[in-house]
């Protein structure tokens, strides 16, 4: 590429000027990954629920509980594989601040649900077989630097021991997730629970397993005709609508996101698209010269869109590069946003969108660059 | 576009027009002009301010097309070739020298030198030594490094002769070389237009106001009203003005 250095020095004729569009560039991209990511973590659970998953809840809402009895009735329902249940606990770790959301569920129903979460096997065992121990996800137990064998106290808010003391917990096992599963989560046994409070007969909700995606819908409205009419009645859903749902609720933040997105690059647009045309208008006469000395219409297009090309991979890029390592390195989201990463999706359309940049923003002086005869051009001096 | 009627001149001007429209205006610049220009020539192209030097210059280095008649260059039709053809064409065939010099302000003198050889297959190696090469010919090996700012206005049109020899064209078009430059530094450019013409056997076309300069060359011709006059015809044409 040995048009290339002449292509660097025409960025550097004006520095300032370049450097000022890059940062631009380079803060929109940031920008971009940022909330491309945000937009992710919210919905995450959408995207890696399975579809082979339904959610029984109370149909009022989500925080009444089931009766356990009903985890038998879902089961014997034609095309239900398996049934496990989970219990909000919402306790307290040292400090509410340290929040990560913690479950009472049905240790080996649960995780054979959830083929997600991978552990050694024999941690797996260890947790089935100590009532008062706790399975928790990596990014929990980095964050604690807890280790499987330690001893976690945690105070609790809805559910008390009798005397109010913190509730203990032993740590027998440790999961990993592929990024975008939750690995912040605590489960710990449902019995443990249920014999301390006395509550043994409620649940807050249950997942199940079908055999049959396709019949999510018939199931599920099986099910919840089941408990009609009752004093508990249901609402069944797949996990995916159950996320979307919860997503919803927290608002239609992709809506935002691309509207903001949307505004930033217009503007972004118009900024470098300008910078772009002004300094091909300050260098008419020295196109002219190169193209007197021999270079085609097309050299010069193409050298016009080079420079806008490389302004904007390299202030994009690294952006995109700065958001993807840092939110791969960093727990960046920490507890309120768990899985806060820029997917490679993310980077994928980042690239294509500094690709289509580079192009707007410097076709139209290259057009004119391209256009120029040498005559018109050697005359302004 | 091969020419083969003409052997003998190296550049073959026959018949041109070049009229410019501006709006509705239309201006007569060249009317039915011949020139012949041999190889080995060093012609000097005088005449009174807008009476189209720059134009006749533009026509034969393939920088603009006449309104009709023939323009040949070594052979090559210029008037008919294609603006890539042409593109092409006068990176190998014609050297330009400015009279503001044009050089680029961002690169070095070196890099300025080695514009039109970036036109060409050759490596970066040999790239460097032509460069090197032109730079020695016009005095100025140890400013390879300088940026134009950074020299005198002789010293700058002195790179902006290294870059119009570089990649050894056929013929140069000097379009007021020393217009911009005191007397030393024109003379300076001068003695240089002079011993590349006889040391090198480059032809050389050079517009000028300043009868001295036109001196060093070997012949002039006058431009005037859109035609073309020796000095004999100027002379005559002097004479009757001053009888009548
Ligand atoms: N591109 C152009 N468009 C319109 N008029 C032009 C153009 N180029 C030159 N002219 C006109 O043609 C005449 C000759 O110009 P030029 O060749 O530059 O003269 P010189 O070099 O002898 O001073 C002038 O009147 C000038 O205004
Ligand atoms: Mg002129």
């Amino acid at each position: 590429m040995k048009f290339l250095y002449l292509i660097w020095r025409n960025l550097m004729r004006k520095p300032i000027r370049t450097l000022l569009n890059l940062l631009s560039i380079f803060i929109a991209f940031v920008l971009f990954g940022a909330l491309f990511a945000v937009k992710t973590a919210f919905g995450v659970g959408v995207e890696i629920a399975g579809l082979d998953r339904l959610i029984t809840i109370h149909k009022v809402s989500l925080i009444q509980p089931l009766p356990k009895g009903y985890g038998n009735k879902i089961e014997a329902v034609e095309g239900v594989a398996s049934v496990a249940h989970a219990t909000w606990f919402g306790g307290v770790y040292q400090d509410p601040k340290n929040f990560f959301a913690q479950f009472a569920v049905s240790p080996e129903s649960y995780l054979a649900l959830y083929p997600e979460a991978r552990l050694p096997e024999e941690q797996k065992q260890a947790w089935f077989e100590n009532r008062t121990g706790a399975l928790v996800g990596r990014q929990t137990a980095d964050r604690f630097g807890w280790q499987v064998g330690d001893r976690i106290p945690i105070q609790g808010t809805i559910w008390r021991t009798p005397d109010d003391s913190a509730w203990e917990f032993t740590i027998e096992g440790i999961y990993d997730a592929d990024k975008g599963f939750d690995t912040t989560n605590f489960f710990f046994h449902f019995d443990y629970l249920a014999e301390t409070t006395g509550f043994d007969n409620v649940v807050g909700w249950y997942i199940l397993k079908i055999d049959d995606p396709e019949r999510s819908a018939q199931i599920a409205a099986e099910i919840d005709r089941l408990f009609a009419n009752s004093s508990a009645e249901t609402k069944t859903s797949t996990e995916k609508a159950f996320a979307q749902g919860f997503a919803n609720q927290i608002g239609n933040i992709g809506k935002i996101v691309i509207s903001i997105l949307v505004v930033v690059f217009f503007t972004l647009l118009l900024v470098s698209g300008n910078t772009m045309a002004l300094s091909v208008r300050e260098r008419i006469n020295e196109l002219g010269v190169l193209k007197t000395l021999g270079f085609t219409d097309s050299h010069v297009l193409g050298m016009v869109l080079g420079e806008s090309y490389l302004v904007t991979l390299l202030g994009g890029g690294a952006g995109l590069a700065l958001v993807t390592l840092l939110t791969r390195a960093f727990d960046l989201g920490g507890s309120i946003l768990p899985t806060l990463y820029l997917p490679w999706t993310g980077v994928w359309v980042g690239l294509a969108l500094l690709a289509a940049m580079g192009f707007i923003s410097g076709a139209i002086p290259a057009l004119q660059a391209q256009r120029l005869t040498i005559v018109d051009a050697l005359r302004r001096t | 576009m091969t020419d083969s009627t003409d052997k003998e001149a190296l550049v073959r001007v026959e018949g041109v027009h070049k009229i410019y429209t501006r709006g509705s205006e239309k201006i007569d610049v060249l009317q039915n002009l011949d020139l012949k220009v041999p190889e080995g020539d060093f012609l000097a192209l005088m005449g009174p301010s807008g009476s189209g030097k720059t134009t006749l210059l533009n026509l034969i280095g393939g920088l603009d097309r006449p309104t009709s008649g023939v323009v040949a260059v070594a052979g090559e039709r210029v008037d008919k070739a294609s603006g890539r053809q042409l593109a092409k064409w006068r990176s190998r065939h014609i050297g330009f020298v400015f009279q503001f010099y044009n050089l680029l302000p961002v690169l070095t003198a070196e890099r300025n030198v080695e514009l039109p050889l970036l036109l060409t297959t050759l490596s970066r190696k040999q790239r460097a030594k032509h460069v090197a090469t032109a730079l020695d010919v016009v005095g100025l090996a140890n400013r390879a490094k300088h940026y134009p700012r950074q020299l005198s206005g002789g010293q700058e049109q002195r790179v902006g002769i290294a870059r119009a020899i570089v990649s050894d064209p056929t013929l140069l078009l000097c379009d007021e070389p020393t217009g911009d430059l005191d007397s030393k530094s024109g003379d300076e450019i001068l003695d240089l237009l002079v011993a590349l013409n006889r040391d090198h056997g480059k032809t050389i076309i050079m517009v000028t106001h300043d009868p001295h300069a036109a001196a060093r060359a070997q012949r002039t011709v006058y431009l005037n009203k859109g035609m073309l006059m020796s000095e004999a015809e100027i002379a005559e044409m002097r004479a009757a003005e001053a009888v009548a």
